[in-house]
């Protein structure tokens, strides 16, 4: 291979190089332009200097297996790569700020801090329903577009569980970037999405309290510490963060990942719902764990590993599903929400690390103008989230496994479709009322849910109504 | 250019037409078939015949060593394949043993080798196996893909550009990148005998332009080829393990 001096106005396989951009670690990057291709574009070419970190040269060839399997906004999209001797990439240039542009502006607010973490969190769902795990997430990686919502960039370490994993083939030790790197990583495991969660715990971190949980730790031997040491509590550096970001920061950062959210869709959840959040006692949490438990860890840290096993990254998504109920509440349904408590039991008793959120309607007419309030001066919203959990129960769920919602909305199937793409719910248990000429007529609610839902869904019948 | 690789038909028709008609409704520039059309099941003189036409019109087709032994070569063999190949010997006519007989061991078609079994000394029929056999299967070769059959159990080895190397258990219908900065070694599952656990029939399909190579799986009418085998008085093991995929 040849060294190329690159300069704009320079051509490679038709793509004309117009401006360079900030190099990365491995590679230069270009905006590049195409007679036939309206995208706009970027094009990375590796360094191939003598003597360079092969890791750099096998993050290359494996962002080009993996990029091209990658498709939605989250991820940029793959336009052509070279061969052997004329080695690049170009994929879609991403319109938007860097969230490494951001770290200047911090401690953000909490509700900024979650809106990001939601708009990261949706879009390493996508990643790891896709069979990836990015296993970089860090702000020089994370692009906000225009519109809210985040995509990730720079494949050079991911994992595709279908794929052989080119970069655990070639290194034995830990890859990764040692502030960002998850405890599980340090130890080698490559296939584990909630690796990235921990990553944007650290993220988050970050951008609530302007300070690195982990600091910057440069060598592998300094990365071995995750194993044991919990970082000092947001809450200490920002005594006005709320103890639900507090929680939901903590909990990415658990040492063990089986105490992380199960899923990013689930951590979404959580910082979309911050109300709904279960604050425990690392909500509280004003200093690091004592000496004894850091001590117990650090023993535990020195037994040898098993070596980690090819798992599906799709498995772990599918151990922890989101359950919707829709439940009708109110006289004359008594009937089919009990219908739907069985059908929602057997769910449950199927899918041990489902999440379940029970969701009523508060159907609004635009002639009402004030529908808080009841004849009684109750409160209906709350009425209403009283009546949910009393339906709920019975259901076989741990507390912390269930949340309840009050959707108020005029149309009740949008609301449900509504909130069953926001979070990324993978099934919805809905009750059909009997049929009857005025409901064929306008048409039901659980028909246009069936039709419209992003996801599966069951329709619960009672045996009366068939 | 898509390339379709069937290898270790080994006479069962019920197996090669599911394939052939799978890759039938794809647009498939080449056909490669890597050897051991015959042995082990009831239908050689189909297997050959179709496999005849398709050379007729381009098709690459190399020999295999249960081939080999149809013809009267002595090739190390158990007993229950010596009695099918016995079998098999008296079904066939002179066209379709000479049709064997003048098969090539390997073909090299640009940056890509088809071989049956190893590489290394094709007509040793070693076992591309493991990362050591796959290791000197790709040391023998400069070729940057190498296609090989054999073992009846699906295996994607690379040569890492630090010279190991690796070995991956494919997916069925997942499109493998098969990256031009190293060498792979591709070894496709059984057409007619799957030893993988998996009864369905195995092919692949190699895409030249974006390099990507997906193994298919195929399912046929496995009873029809079990009691075929049967009828022909061949060892009962080799209708059962049909099922068993193994």
């Amino acid at each position: 291979m040849t060294l190329r001096r690159l300069e704009p106005g320079h051509a490679i396989d038709g793509f004309r190089l117009d401006a360079p951009l900030n190099p990365g670690g491995m590679a230069s990057l270009w905006r590049v332009t195409h007679p036939d291709i309206a995208l706009p574009m970027v094009m990375k070419i590796p360094f191939m200097r003598p003597g360079e970190n092969p890791l750099a040269i096998i993050g290359f060839e494996v962002e080009g297996m993996i990029l091209p399997k990658l498709e939605g906004e989250h991820a940029p999209r793959f336009v052509k790569s070279g061969d052997f001797s004329n080695p690049y990439i170009v994929m879609e240039y991403i319109a938007g700020r860097s969230l490494k542009d951001r770290l200047g502006e911090t401690p953000l607010p909490a509700e900024e801090v979650a809106a990001i973490g939601t708009a990261i969190a949706v879009a390493l769902h996508d990643l790891h329903a896709q069979h990836v795990v990015h296993l970089d997430v860090k702000p020089s990686n994370v692009i906000m577009r225009d519109n809210g919502e985040a995509a990730l960039i720079d494949y050079g370490l991911a994992r595709h569980d279908q794929l052989p994993d080119l970069l655990a083939e070639e290194v034995s030790g830990a890859i990764g970037t040692g502030a960002y790197i998850s405890p599980e990583q340090v130890q080698g495991e490559r296939g584990d999405p909630r690796s990235d969660l921990f990553a944007l715990g650290v993220v988050l971190y970050f951008l609530a309290t302007g300070e690195r949980p982990f600091g910057e730790p440069g060598n592998a031997r300094e990365w071995r510490r995750r194993l044991w040491r919990d970082p000092v509590p947001p809450r200490a550096w920002k005594s006005d963060l709320p103890p639900w970001l507090q929680e939901v920061i903590l909990r990415c950062l658990e040492i063990d990942a089986d105490a992380r959210p199960a899923t990013a869709a689930e951590l979404a959840f959580a910082l979309r719902n911050s109300e709904c959040v279960l604050l425990t006692e690392r909500s509280r949490r004003t200093r690091r764990d004592g000496v004894l438990t850091v001590a117990a860890r650090w023993l535990r840290a020195r037994k040898p590993v098993l070596p980690p096993q090819r798992r599906s990254i799709a498995a772990q998504l599918a151990r922890a599903p989101i359950i919707l109920a829709a439940i009708d509440l109110g006289a004359g349904h008594e009937g089919l929400s009990e219908a739907i408590a069985v059908a929602v039991s057997r769910l449950l008793a199927t899918e041990p690390g489902a999440r379940l959120a029970c969701v009523n309607v508060l159907k609004v007419s635009l002639l009402t103008i004030d529908p808080v309030a009841d004849a009684q001066g109750r409160n209906i919203h709350l009425q209403r989230l009283v009546e949910l959990k009393h339906w709920a129960r019975a259901l076989p769920v741990a507390a912390e496994r269930v949340t309840y919602h009050v959707l108020e909305a005029l149309d009740p199937a949008d609301a449900l479709i509504g909130f069953a793409r926001a979070n990324r719910a993978d099934h919805i248990v809905i009750g059909a009322r009997a049929s009857s000429a005025l409901r064929r007529y306008l048409g039901s609610v659980s028909a246009q849910v069936v039709a419209e839902a992003p996801c599966t869904v069951t329709v619960v019948r009672t045996a009366g109504s068939r | 250019m898509l390339i379709a690789i069937f290898t270790d038909i080994h006479s069962n028709r019920e197996a090669l037409e599911a394939c052939l008609a799978h890759a039938a409704h794809r647009p498939i520039g080449r056909y490669v078939f890597l050897g051991d059309y015959v042995g082990y099941g009831a239908d050689p003189e189909f297997v050959v015949d179709t496999v005849q036409e398709y050379a007729a019109r381009g098709a690459v087709t190399l020999l295999g060593n249960h081939d080999s032994a149809a013809i009267g070569t002595p090739e190390r063999m158990n007993d229950v394949a010596a009695r099918a190949i016995e079998w098999t010997h008296r079904q066939l006519g002179p066209a379709q043993l000479a049709f064997l007989a003048s098969r090539p061991l390997t073909v090299r078609d640009g940056g890509q080798l088809y071989v049956h079994a190893s590489a290394a000394d094709p007509a040793a029929w070693d076992y591309v196996l493991d990362e050591r056999s796959a290791g000197r299967s790709l040391q023998a070769t400069d070729a940057a893909l190498t296609f090989c059959g054999h073992t009846h159990v699906p295996a994607l080895f690379h040569l890492t550009v630090t010279g190991k190397i690796a070995g991956f258990d494919p997916d069925a219908g997942v499109a493998l990148p098969l990256t031009p900065q190293r060498r792979w070694l591709a070894v496709i599952g059984a057409v007619g005998q799957p030893r993988d656990r998996n009864p369905a029939a195995c092919y692949a399909l190699y895409d030249g332009g974006p390099r990507t190579l997906t193994y298919v799986r195929v399912p046929y009418d496995i009873e029809s080829a079990a009691r075929k085998i049967r009828d022909a008085g061949l060892p009962q093991f080799l209708a059962a393990r049909l099922a068993w995929g193994r």
